[in-house]
Formats: C-alpha cells, structure tokens, sequence
C-alpha cells in the first residue's frame, strides 16, 4: 500500500469515533431511501404482476338488475375486450362463536371453468365445486381474522334467509387488495367478509336467476375507458345503473395507489435531510482535519506531492466514510425494506411479493451521497489544495474574536468569564453554529413526524367518532323502507336512542367537475350523527340546500351559495339542482349532507329512510345484535367501538414501525450533530481548555465551557426542532391530502416531549463520552506546543 | 551546595526526586534525585540543555505532574502524594504559570484573560492592576490576535500574578521573543519579583538571562551539576544575548 494511503487508514482508525457518527448519519439516509424505494418498486411491480396474472378489470359497474342476454350488447361496445358479469349481493353473517354483527359481501362465480377476469389466487382448500348451492371461498384476511379453515361452516342471511354454507376455499382477489365495508371508514377483516360462490346459486338465493347486478370488463389495449364508459352508463341505465368508473376510481385500488404514491415522498423527503446533514458533518470534521494537518500537508507538498494528489488524498477518507454508510446502509436497507414490504403485503392482501432491489435505488442513494459528501467538504480540501507550502508551514493566523452583539449591548457585566468564551466561540462561527442548531433540529423534527401518525389517526378517529358519529351501532336496511322500521328498532330492549338516516348514490356535477359519492339525509337536531361545521362544531342544519365535505367542495370548486347539480342514481334518477348551503370538516372520506326531510321532498318518495344510528345501553347490546339478525329486513349492522379498536389492532403494527424507525434515525442524527460538534470544539479548543486546567480550574469548570456550548446548541435547537418538526407534518400532511381521507396536522404534546426528550438524551450521551475525553486531556504537553 | 544554616522561609522542599517515563519500551529517567529548597521571595533560574530535566521539575513543583519517587513539600503540603482534585486547588490558589507559548485565550479580551483567574482565585488583585504592572494599562479591552508577542506574553505574566501566588513558575517565557522583546517581559517578571515579593522560578537555556537571578540552578541528564550564588544580581534591562 502506498504510504498516502495507509495514512488514509490509520486517520480513519484515529477518528472512528466521529467517522462512524457520520456514517451513521449516511446510514440512515441510504436505509430510507432504499427501504422506501425498495418497497415502492417491489410494490408495484408485484402489483402489476398480480393484477396481470388475475386478469384484474378495467371497467366496473353495478346496476340494480339486467337480463343475462345484455352482456352481448356490452361486449359489442368499441374497445371493450373481456366481459363478465357477476350477481353481487349483500349480506348478513352469522359466525359460530362469534356473537357480534357481520356483514358480507357475496360475489358469484361462474358455475364452471373458474371467473374470467378477478380471478381469485387459491391460499387453501379447493373452488367450489360447479353448480353446489352451500360451498363458499372466503377471503384471506377475514379467513385469518376468525381462524377459519376449509371444512369450516358460516351462515349467511341472503333475502332474509337464512343459508348453511362450508367454506371450501381460501382465496385472494386483486379486486380486494384493501378491503372495506362500503361505506365504513376503515378495514375491519372481523366483521366484513368478501366471499365467493356459484353464480347459479347465489343467483337463485338472491333472486337474481338470468339476471345480473356487476359487471367488470377489461378493455382492448389502445381502448380509452371514457368512450366505453359513457356507452356503459347509456347501455346500463335502463336497468338501473349506479354509474360505471374505471380501475383508477377502483376503491381497493385508489387505496393502494395513495399508500404507494406516499411511500415515493417518503422516499425523497428523508433521506434528503440524512444526506444534506452527513455532507454538512463531514465539512465540519475534514475542515478541521486539513487545519490541524497543515504541517503535514506542507511537507508532503515540500516532497513533491502534486496538488491533485493531496485533494485526492482527502477525498479518499470522504469517500472511504461514504462507502462505509452506503455498504451499511444498503444492506439495512434491503433489510427493512423487505420487512416494511411484509408489512404491506399482509395489509393489502398480495398473495405473494415479489421483493426487488432496484439497482437504480442502490444507484441512486450511493450517487447523491457521494456528490453531496464530495461538495460538502470541497471547500475543506480545496484549502488543502491552494495552500502553499511555505504558508502552511507556519502555524494558521491566530483566530479572531470579538465581543458578541449581547455584549455590546450591554449585557456584558452579567457573564462570567468562561460564559464569554461560550457566547464568543459561538458567534465567531455563526455559520457553523446554525447548521449544528439546524441539524439537531432536523433530529428532533424527524422525531415528530414518527408519532406524527398516531396522533393524526387518533384525531381524525375523534373527531370522526366522539363528534360527529356517536352511534353505538348502524343498521342498514336492505331497500329503502318506512319511518314505521324505526318503531320496531326503538322496541328492542336495550336501546335508547334511533336516528333514521337515509343516503343516495349521486354524481354531484358542477360547471366540468364531477364527483360520484352518497348524498346523507340525517335527522335535524340529532344527536348520534352531527354534522360539524369547519371550526368542529355541530351544525344546525339548514332547511334547504346541501352541506359538502370541506374537500369536497375544494374538489368540485364550490363555496356556499353556488348552485350545485345532483344527478341521483338510484330510484327515478333525478337530476336535482340544489344550493350548498355549508361546509362541514371531515378527515375521512367526501360526502354531502341534507336534512332527511329536505331529501325525501327533493326525491319525492315520502317518509324513506335507509337505515338508522342506535345508541345501545352496555349491557344488552348481545341481546340487540341477536335480535337484529333475526329482521328479514336488516341488510347490515356496524358496531362503531369494535370498528375502531379493529382499526387501531391493523394499525398498530405499522404505526409502530414508523415511530421506532423515525426515533431511531432522529437519535442517530441527533447523536452523530452533537457529537461531532463536541469533538471538534475539543480539537480547537483542547490546548486552551489544558492551559486553564494548568492554571487552577476544576475538570468541571472547562467542562463548563465546552459542553457549555454544546447544551446551549441544543437548547436553542428544540424550539427550532418543533417548527422544523410541524413544517415537516404539514408537509406529509399536505401530500397526503385525497378524498379518500385527508390528514390533520395534529401533534399532541406527548409528541414534542418525546423529541424533545431523545434529542436531549442524545446530546448528553455525546457530552458525557466529552467529559470523559476532557478529564485525559494532556496539560504538560500545552505547555510545549504552540497552536 | 546546600545551605543549610540558611534561616529565609523555605517554600519548596524536594529531596530525592526522581521522574521515570515510559516512552513505549523504553524508560526515559528525567530527573534522576533531585535535592532542593527554594526560598520566599528569591528569584531563581533554572538553566540546562534541552532535556536536562529543567521543565520537568518546573511541572513537578507546579503540581501538574508527579514525581516516580522522592519527596517534594509546598510549605507543609505533600505534593507527592496529592490527588487531581488537590493538585487542581493547589495550581489555583498558589501558582501563577507563565508558558513559552503564553496560552491565553484568544476569545478574551486582555483584561477578560486575567479576569478569568482572578475570578476563580481567594484574594487577587484587580486585573486591570495586574496589567498596570506589566506595563499594558492601556491595551485592557484587545483580543490577543491584536497584539504582539511580547504584549500576549506579558498578560500572561499579569494573569500569573493576578492571583497574587506564592510561586510564580515561567517556563521559556521569552522562548518565542526577539531580544529586545524578551527583556521588556523579563523587565516585567523582574519587578513582579521585586514589587510584590512572588518567589520565582524562572527556565531558560539561555544564559544571559542567569544574570538576573538570585540563585542559577544548572541541570544536567536529570540531576542538579552546580548551583550558582549571583552575588551582583543585574538588572534585567542590562541583560543582552
């Protein structure tokens, strides 16, 4: 090995501790940029790959019913490639030993040859056998969530009647990737189950023979779904069309697309900060290397050594730390980004994944590390570079100081000695010292952002829940019925409290914008559903007009006062004009809102309602979801508390992860700002810290001054930690912003004092492995040296 | 070479002082038995070659470092057998070091540099009279960047006295000065000597400034070769070299 470069190593040896805070730092930037952008590739790439293999649709509609011999006229439109139909009914479940309601949602196969397109991924058991009326296939997350095996058997409340069946088969089904009760606001695999069965006898059992209510299609490629959609719609209304969409607007799919769309932010925002504050460390640790190697750089220099060869020399050590963070740092990466991919795949039901790491992703991290590590401390080594030797042999020019602004001003009676040379250190370098503050912060911020989840959820789940629902269960009626239903619901031992609701699919259409979503009817003055007002209070609602979702409204680009057009897609289909009269806040989902009896007028159908909210007294809810099952009528129940506690188990996993990793990282920057910040104030400041231990002060009055400064840093830093941690939020927050649900920026005070807390801890292990340096510090050999 | 019927005040006592390094395999034997007394208020030179041994007997008396063997007294106190925290108290309340290389701290300002002991010292003096004696009144308020070497070398004698020590121990303290300069600090150590009665040890492998001394202690491969009674002290403005 040449001698340059042994020199090389053995100052990587000396410096390790600082080498590997650094790396540490890159460490962390190069595992979240390959974990999200492994995730992200192996993602879609599995997605394309399942969706491809089972023939996932393109187009999907349903309709209240039509005969069998439509799929001719739908499969001679222009463009369309495959169609199937399907009968799709809703259903009530009855799970043995499991007491609470469940509903279900029941997809017919065909009787033989297996489904044309969604075609179903087989995890156990068998398909059902051609025309058996009692054999099901279950989906795998509600499979697991009641530990259901083939040969097991359910019930299932199909009309009002009641119907044995055995599950035959476990299965998968690109069309549920993320599956959700229609209507709910969250996963809950307990008490919603997508199953299978044979067309011929789900048909018969929902009195749907020759007919159907689905149909997907996929289209020719080079086919554009808006033509064929708009023909769709014209062929489907007659038969009581609900609307065709196209896969984009696919739920299960609209979901995955948000969830991996986010995971490519992620992948940006982060390591972005990681790389900027390694580049910036690694400028401070070279700068003060090459000043303390001057001597050594003259001599070489004196030798012969070209300029290139000493940039090049420095380099190298920056180079050699790159490499050893983005080695580490790509196979923690890979690592975690195949167990954040799990994590994923067995939230969305993928049957397999196909892990890849993307070389562009390897590619990637290691190219922007290096170019930011590299211009980070090109300053430094062009100084190297550009000195010349004979200037280098004499020491550097004394370091200049002055009185600081609080001084001058006035102040300067009220400092000690040592806190002069605390606030003076720190002036001197303004530049340096913000970085530091800066960088701490961004630990702290990063902090925020990893519980930032679980507060938002929390809150949206509040406000959701504890203010504007406050039912304790819903009941949805198979057709819409009469106000006298609500009679028979207020009978029920047990219950307290009824609120009719009735809901209608609509398109609402103002000026060229268009939004399909339901149009909610709900009981003035009631007190289980509220509308909220945008401040969170509950609205008094108007007589006349409807009131939108917030975003909604963002997304139709409406305030109140215009004239907003409804085109209803049930019933007679009318197409009503009616003014928005409000705005109400709402984190999940985009909905409209009517007074009940300004519905039933504008739809001219008399007392209708849909279903109803019940508050339930705690003990007799058992005895109210037996009764339940047993109305003919009911098509659905939902339990709002077993909903949400099903929600926070699905989520905790994730949300856990997040929060461990983001603290985790938070704390290596925090550890790798403070301690490198501290290392090089002992460097520069060593011989003076032993010169006033020579002259009588304690190993705790230098330390005083050193770590001083450094506490001083960080106390400065947290405020600055809590901007850079709520701007970081409001940022995530304003990229995640959907109509399938927006995030609030919520951060609970537990949040700051969990920054807060690590970013100090962090700070005081750097100061005690500090303190411990200062205590060995040589005071004979000061005496000797000159700077 | 003792004098032992010698009735001034005894400030140091050291008897049998031996200091062995270990300098990777090797053994370095820097003092090899030193015997000594240094009295109040005496100006004494420690003169040698480098690597006689000189500054580590100036950092042994300065309690900064520890002997291997032997036995080194400060009036009644044991040095030999003090502790960092004893050695600590012992340099800030009864040494005043001045450094070849002056050690001030470049973020204080003259006044502030002495300040920063006074503060911390039993009875010291103001630092603005520390600096009067030196000679720098005037320049209080400057940053060591902005002055000379001679100017920086003399605020260190001023932080050295500023505590009004017993001892004043100055290790090469004109080491980095021309002539010239060299005489004005050593003008500075002379009066401090006088004034206020400092006892004063004083390394140097210059002997032109033996002249100023009371007693010229020669040191030699660790061991004390001659001491030399000055019985016409100059003054150090007549010194040259």
């Amino acid at each position: 090995m040449r001698a340059l470069d042994i020199k090389v190593w053995r100052e990587l040896w000396t410096m390790r501790g600082q080498v590997l805070a650094i790396a540490a730092v890159i460490v962390s930037g190069v595992t979240t940029m390959v974990m999200f952008l492994s995730t992200y590739d192996s993602l879609m790439h599995t997605r394309e790959t399942y969706y491809r293999d089972y023939r996932f649709a393109e187009v999907f509609a349903s309709l209240k019913r039509a005969p069998n011999h439509l799929i001719s006229r739908i499969a001679a439109i222009p463009g369309v490639e495959r169609v199937e139909t399907r009968v799709v009914a809703a259903v009530n479940l009855d799970i043995p030993g499991f007491n609470e309601p469940v509903i279900g949602k029941l997809n017919s196969l065909p009787d033989e040859g297996g489904a044309l397109l969604n075609r179903l991924y087989l995890r156990q058991g068998r398909f059902i056998e051609p025309y058996r009326d009692d054999e099901v296939m279950v989906s795998e997350a509600f499979a697991n969530a009641h530990r259901m095996r083939p040969g097991d058997s359910l019930f299932a409340i199909i009309k009002g009647k009641r119907q044995a069946l055995t599950i035959v088969g476990i299965v998968l089904s690109p069309e549920y990737v993320y599956q959700i009760a229609p209507g709910a606001f969250f996963p809950d695999f307990k008490r919603y189950g997508v199953m299978w069965m044979g067309r011929t006898a789900l048909a018969s059992a929902y009195e749907m023979e020759g007919a159907f209510n689905d149909v997907t299609l996929t289209l020719s490629s080079g086919g554009s779904p808006g033509t064929v959609l708009d023909q769709l719609d014209a062929l489907l209304d007659p038969y009581g069309g609900y609307g065709a969409y196209a896969r984009a607007d696919q739920f299960s799919h609209r979901f995955l697309s948000e969830e991996i769309r986010q995971l490519r932010t992620m992948a940006t925002v982060f390591p972005l900060i990681f790389i900027g504050v390694a580049a910036f460390l690694l400028n401070v640790v070279i700068t003060r290397l090459i000043s303390t190697q001057r001597d050594q750089i003259a001599i070489l220099k004196a030798f012969g050594y070209s300029n290139v060869a000493v940039g090049a020399h420095y380099l190298k050590l920056v180079l050699l730390i790159v490499l050893l963070g983005v080695v580490l740092g790509v196979t923690l990466g890979a690592y975690w980004g195949k167990e954040l991919s799990l994590i994923y795949m067995e939230f969305y039901r993928f049957p397999y994944l196909h892990y890849l790491l993307p070389p562009t992703a390897v590619i990637t991290a290691a190219g922007v590390t290096m170019l930011a590590a590299v211009s980070g401390t090109l300053l430094a080594v062009r100084l190297a570079v550009t000195l010349s030797p004979a200037e280098a042999m004499r020491p550097e020019s004394p370091v200049i100081y002055r009185a600081t602004l609080l001084e001058r001003i006035g102040l300067q009676r009220f400092f000690s000695q040592p806190t002069k040379m605390i606030l003076r250190h720190l002036e001197r370098r303004p530049l340096k010292s913000l970085l530091s503050i800066i960088g701490i912060a961004l630990a702290g911020g990063i902090m925020m952002v990893g519980n930032f989840q679980e507060d938002a959820i929390s809150y949206m789940v509040d406000v959701q829940f504890s203010l504007s629902k406050r039912d304790d269960l819903s009941v949805r009626f198979i057709d819409p019925t009469t106000r006298r239903a609500l009679h028979e619901l207020q009978s029920m031992t047990g219950v307290r409290h009824v609120e009719p609701f009735r809901t209608v699919a609509v398109r609402m259409r103002f000026e060229h914008r268009t939004y399909r979503t339901a149009l909610e009817g709900v009981e003035p003055g009631g007190e289980l559903m509220r509308v909220l007002d945008t401040t969170l209070r509950p609205i008094e609602m108007p007589p006349e007009g409807v009131v939108l979702t917030d975003h909604l409204a963002t997304i139709l680009g409406v305030v109140p006062g215009d004239l907003l057009t409804i085109e209803v897609l049930e019933e007679s289909q009318p197409v009503l004009q009616v003014p928005v009269a409000a705005l109400t806040k709402q984190y999940l989902g985009v909905w409209g809102y009517m007074r009940i009896d300004a519905l039933n007028r504008l739809m001219r159908e008399g007392d209708v309602i849909s279903g109803a909210y019940l508050a339930v007294a705690p003990g007799d809810r058992e005895q109210v979801y037996a009764e339940l099952k047993e109305i003919p009528r009911v098509a659905g129940t939902v339990v709002r508390k077993s909903a949400i506690k099903s929600f926070y188990d699905t989520m905790a996993e994730t949300v856990l992860f997040f929060s461990f990793i983001a603290n985790l990282l938070g704390a290596t920057i925090a550890v790798g700002v403070v301690y490198n910040t501290a290392r090089i104030a002992l460097s520069e400041r060593g011989r003076e810290l032993a010169s006033l231990r020579v002259l009588g002060f304690s190993h705790g009055e230098i330390g005083y001054i050193l770590l001083g400064e450094l506490a001083l840093l960080t106390l400065i830093a947290i405020p600055l930690a809590f901007l850079v941690g709520e701007g970081l939020c409001a940022f995530l927050a304003s990229q995640f912003k959907t109509d399938l649900y927006r995030v609030p920026l919520v951060l609970e005070p537990d949040t700051y004092a969990n920054a807060a807390t690590v970013v100090l801890l962090s700070a005081f292990v750097s100061g005690v492995v500090i303190w411990r340096k200062l205590g060995k510090l040589d005071l004979v050999a000061v005496l000797k040296t000159r700077e | 070479m003792n004098r032992t019927t010698d009735d001034r005040e005894v400030v140091f006592h050291a008897s049998g002082v031996t200091k062995v390094y270990q300098m990777g395999e090797v053994q370095v034997h820097a003092l090899r038995g030193i015997d000594l007394d240094l009295y109040a208020g005496e100006l004494v030179v420690l003169l040698g070659p480098s690597g006689s041994g000189k500054s580590t007997l100036l950092n042994i008396l300065g309690g900064l470092d520890t002997a291997t063997s032997g036995h080194v007294s400060y009036h009644s106190r044991d040095l030999t057998q003090a502790d960092d925290k004893e050695l600590t108290e012992y340099r800030r309340y009864h040494v005043g070091f001045v450094f070849q290389f002056y050690n001030l701290i470049p973020s204080l300002t003259a006044r502030e540099n002495v300040a920063a002991v006074t503060e911390i010292a039993r009875h010291p003096m103001a630092p603005e009279e520390a600096l009067q004696i030196v000679g720098l009144g005037k320049r209080l308020d400057h940053f060591p960047s902005q002055l000379s070497g001679g100017e920086q070398q003399r605020i260190a004698i001023a932080r050295a006295i500023a505590k009004n020590p017993a001892v004043l121990l100055c290790d090469e303290p004109t080491g980095a000065l021309d002539s010239t300069t060299g005489i004005v600090v050593l003008e500075a150590l002379e009066r401090v000597n006088k004034e206020l009665g400092t006892t004063t040890v004083l390394i140097t492998h210059n002997a032109g400034i033996a002249d100023m001394a009371d007693r010229v202690i020669h040191l030699a491969d660790g061991a004390i070769s001659e001491v030399h009674v000055n019985t016409v002290k100059k003054q150090a403005r007549d010194l040259s070299w």
